[in-house]
C-alpha cells in the first residue's frame, strides 16, 4: 500500500508566511546582543546606557558624571516572565536563579528632546551613530534598545526615561515600550512629583530579570575598566547590597571631539555600495564617488569608472546589479590613498597611566600611543598601557583589559585579537615569566584599546575584536614597546632585590666566621669584630669585580 | 717487667697528649691562616683534596687507595659564606672536643649545630657532608677524624683470642687491660675510635672472619688458643673502626707486622666488598683509606678453588645475576682487581664454575670440619693465600 504525502502548496505556504519584525527577531535571538544569560543581562543593560551616557556627555563637551545602581525587587510577580518562555513555546526554566532587579543609570549629559525619547528607547535600530563613520562607543544603535525590550520581555515593565535639556527647561518622564509586531515605540507621559528635583542629564530605570554577580565579568569589574579607559569620567556604583564604589575622576581634559569622516571606498562591501547609491543625493556615479567617499578626487573618480566601465553620467540610482560588481571591482583596481585619521580620538599616553593609576595599585606604570593606521579602508589606532608590581598578585596570569573605543570588553576573551596578540608578544624578553601559549605570569595588567570608526567584532554583543592582520600587528607592536619597558624596570628591580638579599645573606654568616675564630685562635671581641669588618669589605670588593 | 710495664704506661698517656696537641696545633694553623689573609684584606681559602672517584689512584707500593692531587679550593664568596663558616665551626668544635677530651658523633655534631643560630643544619646530611670536608681537610695533615673527636655513630666487631687491650678510663685516664680470652662465650667489642689502644700479644696471626655464625663456633670452642690467633669478627663489610683496629693491631711491635688473614664467604660480595674494603678502603672515602684499611692482609679463603679441594659443589648456590654483575665490574673497573692477576683469575673461576659458597658450608662434612682440617690445612701454607 502506498500512501500518498501531501505537500504544501505555494498558496499554503503563503498563507503561514509573513514579516517578522526586527524586535521580534531579536527577541528570539536574545543572546546576539549579550542577554544570554541573567548575570551577562545585567552587565549588558549597564553597559548599554552607560556607552550612551558617556557619548552624549562627550559629545556636549560636558565632564561625565554617571550614577549607576542596582537595586532589588523584593516582592517577585511569578505571572510576568513567562513572557518570554512563552515565546519560544518552551516550558524549561531557562533563567534559573534570576532575581528581579530594578537598574537605573543617570549622567549629568545634554538630554534628550521630548519628541526624540519614545524613538530611542522604543525601536530598535534607530539612532545616530550608524549612519555616519564616527568613532563612538554604541555603533549600531540596537543597544539601548534591545535593553528595554528585553525588560519589556521578562518582567513586562516599560522603561522609565527622565530628561532634562537644561535647568532653564521643563523635565519629561516617559514610560516607553515596544510593539513587537511593528517595531514601533508605546510611550506615554509619566508624572514627575511637584517637589522632585530633576537635574540635567538622562536618567534610564529599567526592571529586569537578572542576576548580579560581584567581580570577575560584572558591573563592578565593567565599571572599573571603564575608569581605567575614561580617566575624565566620575562613576558612582550602588551594588543591590547597598555598597557604593565611587571612581574619582583623574583628569579634567574632555577627549578631544573625534570627527565624522565618510567611509573610504576601500571599507565599502558591495550590498553597502549598491545601498549608498540608492540613497544617494548625486546625480552621477562621478559625484556619487566625489562626495560620499573620501580620498577620491575628480581624478581617481574617472579611474574607477575607467575600470568598471561605467560613464560617469550615469544617475546611481539607475546602475544596475552588474554594473555595481564592476564598479566595486574598479575601486580595488584603483589606488587610493589612505582614508584621514584625523577622525580619531585616541585616550592617550598620559590619560591612560592616569585612569591605570587610579584603579590599580602598581610601581611601574608605562603606555604608548600607536600612530593611526587602516584596515580595509578603515582608520584605527591602537593604545597600550602596562602596570606592573606593587600591590597586584605576583603568581597569576596576567590581567588583560581590553577597550575598542573606550568600551571594555569583557566576554570571548578567547576570540579576541587582543589576547591574541598578548599570548603571541614573548614577554621573556622582557624578564617576565611566560609559559608557553600563556599571557605572562607575574604582578602585570595589561591594557590595549583599539580606536576606530568602525570597530570589527566578531559578533553583534560587541565582546571581541576580529583578527586583521593590521590589528594584530600593530598590538603587538604597541605590547612590544611598553614590554621593553617593563623589563628594564624589572631587571633593575631585581638587580636590585638580588642585591640586598646577597648583602644580607653575606651579613648572616659572616659573625660565624668571626665566632669560629675566636674560639679557635682564642681572639679578643675586638678583634673578632675588626675581623669581621675586614671581611665584608673583602666580600664587597671581589663581588664588585664580579 | 714491672718497670718497664709503668714506663709504657707513661707513654701511652704522653703519646696520647703529644698527639692531641699536634691536632689542636693543626686546628689553629689552618684558623690563623685564614685570620692572617682577612688581616691582609685578601680573600680567605681552604683547600680541600676532590673527593671523586676521578680522583683516587691506587697505590701499588703502599697497597691501598690513595687521594690524587686534585684540589678543590673553596675561597669565600657570597656562594660559599655559609658552608665556609660552618665548617670553621666545626674545627671550633673540634677543638673544643679535643681540649675537654670528649667526643661527638655525627649525630651529635648536627645537634650541636642547632645552638648557631642562622648558621645550624636544617638537615642531617649537609652536616655530614660538611664534616666530610672538614676530614678531608685535616687528612691531608695526617689527622683522622676520629682524632678530631668526631666518631662514627656505630663501633667496631667482636675480638676474641691471645690479646690484652690496654684502654684508659675515659674519665680518670687510668689505664685498663682488658683480656680478649675472659670473656667466656661472649667478646670484647671494638670502640668507635681505637687510636688511643695499646696491645699486648703473643698471637702468630689475626683472623679476619666475614660472619658471626663462624666467629662464633670458632670462639666456642677456643680456636684461637689451639691456633694462637686473634679472631675478629667483621659482620660484612668492616667499620672504620674495625679496619683501622686490625691495622692497628697488626702494627703494633713494627715490623715484621702480624699477619692478617680474611675468611669469608666464597661470592663476589665478599671479595670485591668486604675484603676489598678491608684491605685498600673504599673508593668514595679514599681520602681517609690510608688510615682505614689493612694493605698487609691477605685472603685464606673460601677460595673457588676451595669448592672443588674440599668437595663442596653440592652445597653451594647458583650465583644470581646482581653476583655475577658485581663480579664483572669488579674485573672491568676496579683498579685493585686489575692490578691482581691472581684475583682475576679466581673471579673468572667463580663466574665459570656459576656458583658461591658459604663459609659455613663446611658443616656438609662435619659441624666442626671448618676447624679440624680446614682452617688447619690452609694455614701450613699461608704463601698461597690470594693477595
Amino acid at each position: 500500500m502506498i500512501r500518498k504525502t501531501k505537500y504544501a502548496t505555494a498558496e499554503e505556504m503563503a498563507a503561514t508566511q509573513r514579516e517578522i519584525s526586527v524586535a521580534e527577531f531579536f527577541a528570539k535571538n536574545r543572546h546576539l546582543l549579550g542577554f544570554d544569560n541573567p548575570a551577562k543581562a545585567v552587565l549588558t543593560t549597564v553597559r548599554e546606557a552607560v556607552d550612551n551616557s558617556l557619548d552624549a556627555c562627550e559629545e556636549a563637551g560636558i565632564l561625565p558624571e554617571i550614577h549607576v545602581e542596582i537595586t532589588p525587587v523584593a516582592a517577585k510577580k511569578e505571572g510576568q516572565q513567562l513572557l518570554l518562555e512563552g515565546g519560544n513555546g518552551s516550558k524549561k526554566k531557562g533563567f534559573g536563579g534570576a532575581d528581579r532587579l530594578i537598574v537605573s543609570v543617570q549622567d549629568n549629559g545634554p538630554g534628550i528632546v521630548k519628541e526624540q525619547i519614545p524613538k530611542i528607547f522604543g525601536k530598535l535600530l534607530y539612532g545616530s551613530k550608524f549612519h555616519r563613520l564616527r568613532m563612538s562607543r554604541g555603533q549600531q544603535g540596537i543597544g539601548i534598545s534591545a535593553a528595554a525590550l528585553y525588560s519589556q520581555l521578562t518582567t513586562g515593565q516599560q522603561a522609565t526615561i527622565t530628561s532634562r535639556t537644561s535647568g532653564r527647561s521643563k523635565p519629561h518622564r516617559f514610560r516607553v515600550g515596544i510593539d513587537l509586531a511593528r517595531n514601533a515605540p508605546e510611550a506615554r507621559d509619566a508624572e514627575i512629583g511637584e517637589k522632585e528635583e530633576v537635574p540635567q542629564g538622562t536618567k534610564v530605570v529599567l526592571e529586569i530579570e537578572g542576576r548580579y554577580q560581584k567581580h570577575g565579568k560584572s558591573v563592578d569589574e565593567y565599571l572599573k575598566e571603564t575608569a581605567v579607559a575614561n580617566p575624565h569620567a566620575r562613576f558612582v556604583f550602588k551594588d543591590p547590597d547597598g555598597a557604593t564604589t565611587v571612581h574619582e575622576r583623574a583628569s579634567k581634559e574632555l577627549p578631544a571631539p573625534a570627527k565624522e569622516i565618510k567611509p573610504h571606498p576601500y571599507g565599502v562591501e558591495l550590498g553597502v555600495l549598491i545601498n549608498m547609491m540608492r540613497d544617494t543625493g548625486s546625480r552621477t556615479v562621478k559625484g556619487f564617488l566625489q562626495t560620499d567617499f573620501s580620498r577620491v578626487s575628480s581624478q581617481k573618480a574617472n579611474e574607477i569608472l575607467k575600470h568598471a566601465g561605467i560613464s560617469e553620467g550615469y544617475h546611481p540610482k539607475t546602475i544596475a546589479r552588474d554594473q555595481a560588481d564592476r564598479l566595486y571591482e574598479g575601486i580595488q583596481q584603483t589606488k587610493l590613498m589612505a582614508p584621514p585619521t584625523d577622525c580619531l580620538a585616541p585616550i592617550g599616553e598620559k590619560q591612560l597611566v592616569e585612569g591605570l593609576r587610579k584603579e590599580f595599585e602598581a610601581e611601574f606604570y608605562t603606555s604608548t600611543t600607536r600612530p593611526p593606521t587602516v584596515y580595509r579602508g578603515n582608520p584605527f589606532q591602537i593604545e597600550a598601557a602596562l602596570a606592573y608590581g606593587g600591590k597586584l598578585p605576583a603568581e597569576e596570569p596576567a590581567q588583560v583589559l581590553r577597550f575598542a573605543n573606550r568600551v571594555p570588553l569583557l566576554y570571548q576573551a578567547g576570540a579576541c585579537a587582543i589576547s591574541k596578540a598578548v599570548v603571541q608578544t614573548s614577554w621573556r624578553n622582557y624578564n617576565l615569566q611566560q609559559p608557553k601559549g600563556s599571557p605572562p605570569i607575574g604582578p602585570l595588567v595589561i591594557v590595549v584599546h583599539m580606536a576606530s570608526v568602525w570597530v570589527p567584532f566578531t559578533s553583534e554583543a560587541k565582546e571581541a575584536v576580529a583578527s586583521y592582520d593590521e590589528i594584530l600587528k600593530e598590538i603587538k607592536l604597541a605590547l612590544q614597546e611598553c614590554g621593553r619597558r617593563v623589563g628594564i624596570h624589572v631587571n633593575k628591580n631585581r638587580r636590585a632585590l638580588d642585591e640586598a638579599r646577597k648583602r644580607s645573606h653575606i651579613e648572616m654568616y659572616l659573625p660565624h666566621i668571626g665566632i669560629a675564630l675566636q674560639q679557635i685562635l682564642k681572639l679578643s671581641d675586638a678583634e673578632r669584630d675588626r675581623t669581621c669588618t675586614d671581611l665584608k669589605a673583602i666580600l664587597e670588593k671581589t663581588r664588585k669585580v664580579n | 717487667m714491672a718497670a718497664k710495664k709503668k714506663q709504657e704506661k707513661t707513654t701511652t698517656r704522653k703519646g696520647k697528649k703529644l698527639r692531641d696537641g699536634l691536632v689542636m696545633d693543626q686546628i689553629t694553623d689552618v684558623a690563623g691562616g685564614i685570620h692572617g689573609t682577612i688581616g691582609k684584606r685578601g680573600s680567605p681559602r681552604l683547600d680541600f683534596p676532590a673527593r671523586s672517584l676521578s680522583n683516587v689512584v691506587y697505590d701499588e707500593k703502599q697497597g691501598y687507595f690513595e687521594i690524587g692531587k686534585q684540589k678543590i679550593e673553596r675561597t669565600l664568596t657570597y656562594n660559599t659564606v655559609k658552608t665556609f663558616a660552618q665548617t670553621l665551626r666545626f674545627m671550633a668544635l673540634s677543638k673544643e672536643l679535643v681540649e675537654r677530651n670528649d667526643f661527638a658523633t655525627k649525630r651529635d655534631a648536627y645537634y650541636q649545630s642547632k645552638n648557631w643560630g642562622e648558621a645550624r643544619f636544617d638537615e642531617q646530611t649537609e652536616s655530614d657532608a660538611v664534616m666530610d670536608d672538614v676530614e678531608a681537610l685535616f687528612s691531608t695533615y695526617n689527622v683522622s677524624r676520629e682524632e678530631l673527636r668526631f666518631y662514627p655513630e656505630e663501633h667496631g666487631g667482636a675480638v676474641a683470642g691471645e690479646l690484652v687491650v690496654i684502654d684508659a678510663d675515659p674519665e680518670t685516664g687510668t689505664e685498663i687491660e682488658i683480656d680478649c680470652t675472659k670473656f667466656g662465650s661472649g667478646a670484647y667489642s671494638i670502640p668507635s675510635s681505637v687510636e688511643h689502644l695499646r696491645f699486648r700479644t703473643d698471637a702468630k696471626f689475626i683472623l679476619a672472619i666475614e660472619t658471626g655464625g663462624v666467629f662464633q663456633r670458632l670462639n666456642y670452642h677456643k680456636y684461637w688458643n689451639k691456633a694462637k690467633c686473634i679472631l675478629v669478627e667483621l659482620s660484612g663489610v668492616p667499620t672504620r673502626a674495625t679496619r683501622r683496629f686490625i691495622r692497628r693491631l697488626s702494627e703494633h711491635r713494627g715490623k715484621p707486622f702480624l699477619p692478617v688473614y680474611a675468611f669469608t664467604d666464597c661470592d663476589p660480595y665478599a671479595f670485591a666488598n668486604i675484603y676489598r674494603t678491608l684491605k685498600v678502603g673504599s673508593g668514595n672515602a679514599a681520602h681517609i683509606s690510608r688510615f682505614f684499611c689493612v694493605p698487609q692482609a691477605t685472603f685464606l679463603g673460601v677460595t673457588p678453588q676451595d669448592i672443588i679441594d674440599h668437595k663442596l659443589m653440592d652445597a653451594t648456590h647458583k650465583l644470581q645475576d646482581v653476583d655475577i654483575k658485581r663480579a664483572k665490574d669488579a674485573l672491568k673497573n676496579d683498579p685493585f682487581f686489575q692490578m691482581q692477576p691472581k684475583w682475576q683469575k679466581a673471579v673468572k673461576q667463580q663466574l665459570s664454575m656459576g656458583v658461591r659458597a658459604e663459609q659455613q658450608a663446611f658443616a656438609k662434612w662435619d659441624l666442626n670440619y671448618v676447624m679440624d682440617k680446614y682452617l688447619p690445612q690452609k694455614l701450613k701454607n699461608p704463601k698461597s693465600f690470594l693477595p
